[in-house]
């Protein structure tokens, strides 16, 4: 009875970390080097605070787009870190989570047949969210030559006169290369001149270890074209709280707030209160979850080169993504070896887009003692496949 | 690099230098210079360890002193907390804002030996008005290190 289901549903391909993540969970006592989310829990103060609003009994409904306080706290997040104004009246909308900002951002502005330009390797969502809004996925393969990072030539090649939106997913997970001010003025240039939109999810935007992350935002001509979206789970390690919120044009945000208001009410209100409290007064953890990160990054880069496995430098999020090409084998074939033989866990690229192939997604939201016992572990695995291929 | 050094080696003082020099992104040896510049300045003045003794068969009780005493002309508190301090069982002393003087921390092996210190000891030192004793009862946490209970990974193994 295959008639009850939606057919477009239905041909959407599952999620390749679904797949990995079954295999996973069987296995008690495995390591993981395979998750999306921080390892710190949420600082106390900002979790009191979503505590008290429910002791205070806040247990209602906000208004469609979010608590007017907390659209404010972002105007002002905003124009201290990107230097860029928003009115929070109507060019805010808080969702739940990033996720429902991409899904209906890409509603809000696609039209039948519409392409929607993905660079990959990136976040699984931006593919069936593009499919299911009726758009034409359109995928730009990002190269490890340029850092994975989105240049004016590649975009400039991918542009049709059906595109409409391009995907913008700096700090990238699953690369961890970011977008530096020259590169995002290069690509400003080509958007402008084809008259596209963009959504830039910039989710990892305070996870940078180079210089400050640059909004596409902040280059000339590109706020009023711009879906920017961003939200508490990375920044604040709030990824259970579900928050994040959208800021773009008022004509696309009327739309938005429409999507959003049918499907979902409002996001929930006791992790909106303490998202009031993470941006008045998270500046010192954010901080500090960064120096943490930062020193596992620099640990990993070291420990890749000792076992002389190819990586580039990684600038953003808290993903490192080396190659494993050397092996003759593919990301899955490697990660479920990998997995069997030693009990870790690591995402192969390809869940991630086919050109993520040759690559393993390794995340550092791990103490440096877990990162360690796994990363020993690893090198002991290459070094047998290194030996095999010897004989 | 000083701030950053100090907040790791306040948290691990055995950290490998080889390591972190690999962490903090910079050569083993600006390491260790860095770290004796600062035990030669008196930022760094010891490397401890910290023990959760409830969980040995070592007894020990530790107790917290609020101390009131008259300072002296030209000298202020500084005497009598060197007065107090010298004592080996004192383990530390803080000049204190607010109701009472010196805040004195105490280790001793029973109940009876912190209290006949206090009171053959300290309440009888001449600038001492008056002592209050708080035995410790339990210790949730400590320098920072939540003692009570273990970290415990909770996330899902594997996610986007």
């Amino acid at each position: 009875m295959i008639d009850m289901l939606s057919r477009q549903a239905v041909n959407l391909k599952p999620s390749g970390i679904r797949k990995f993540f079954d295999i996973v969970s069987e296995m008690e006592d495995a390591l993981s080097l395979g998750v999306g989310e921080p390892d710190f829990d949420t600082p106390w103060h900002i979790r009191d605070e979503g505590i008290y609003s429910l002791e205070k009994g806040r247990t209602f409904y906000t208004s469609n787009s979010g608590l007017k306080e907390l659209r404010q706290e972002i105007c002002n997040y905003m124009k201290r870190k990107q230097g860029v104004t928003y009115d929070p009246l109507h060019e805010v909308l808080i969702t739940v989570g990033g996720s429902e900002a991409i899904d209906i951002g890409l509603r809000a502005v696609v039209n039948p047949g519409d392409e929607v330009l993905i660079p990959q390797p990136s976040f699984v969502s931006y593919e069936p969210c593009a499919i299911m809004a009726g758009a034409v996925p359109v995928i730009i393969e990002l190269k490890a030559e340029n850092e994975f990072r989105l240049t004016a030539r590649e975009l400039e090649d991918a542009i049709t006169e059906k595109t409409k939106i391009l995907i913008l997913p700096f700090p990238n997970n699953p690369t961890g290369a970011i977008m530096e001010r020259k590169d995002l003025e290069e690509i400003a240039e080509v958007i402008r001149k084809h008259d596209i939109l963009v959504m830039s999810d910039e989710i990892y935007a305070e996870l940078t270890y180079k210089e400050k992350h640059v909004s596409i935002v902040e280059i000339e001509g590109m706020q009023e074209r711009t879906i920017l979206i961003n939200g508490f789970s990375k920044a604040y390690a709030m990824t259970g709280w579900r928050l994040g919120y959208a800021c773009g044009p008022r004509e696309i945000l009327e739309q938005m707030v429409k999507l959003h208001q049918f499907a979902i009410m409002c996001a929930p209100t006791t992790s909106q209160y303490a998202a009031v409290e993470a941006l008045r007064n998270g500046d010192a953890d954010v901080q500090e979850m960064r120096t943490a990160y930062n020193q596992r990054r620099r640990y990993l880069m070291h420990a890749f080169k000792e076992m002389k496995l190819e990586c580039f430098e990684p600038f953003g999020a808290f993903y490192v993504f080396p190659c494993i090409k050397e092996f003759g084998m593919t990301s899955e074939a490697f990660a479920n070896r990998f997995l069997e033989e030693e009990k870790v866990a690591v995402v192969p690229g390809t869940a991630f887009g086919d050109c993520g192939e040759g690559y393993l997604r390794i995340s550092y939201a791990y103490s440096l003692d877990n990162l360690k016992l796994a990363i020993g572990k690893l090198a002991a695995f290459v070094e047998r496949l290194r030996s095999e291929k010897e004989v | 690099m000083r701030e950053e050094l100090l907040a790791i080696v306040e948290r691990n003082s055995r950290i490998d230098l080889k390591e972190l020099a690999v962490i903090l992104g910079v050569e083993e040896i600006d390491v260790v210079n860095e770290l004796e510049a600062m035990e030669q300045e008196g930022i760094i003045c010891g490397y401890h360890t910290m023990i959760d003794w409830e969980k040995t068969s070592i007894e020990k009780v530790s107790a917290l002193i609020e101390v009131r005493v008259t300072p002296q002309r030209g000298q202020g508190f500084d005497n009598i907390a060197e007065r107090i301090y010298k004592y080996p069982e004192v383990t530390s002393v803080y000049l204190i804002s607010g109701g009472y003087d010196l805040l004195v921390s105490l280790e001793g092996k029973s109940l009876k030996q912190i209290s006949g210190f206090v009171s053959d000891k300290l309440s009888t030192l001449d600038s001492v008005l008056s002592t209050a004793t708080h035995f410790i009862l339990k210790k949730y946490k400590d320098h920072g290190t939540i003692l009570a209970k273990k970290y415990e990974d909770t996330r899902e193994k594997v996610t986007p």
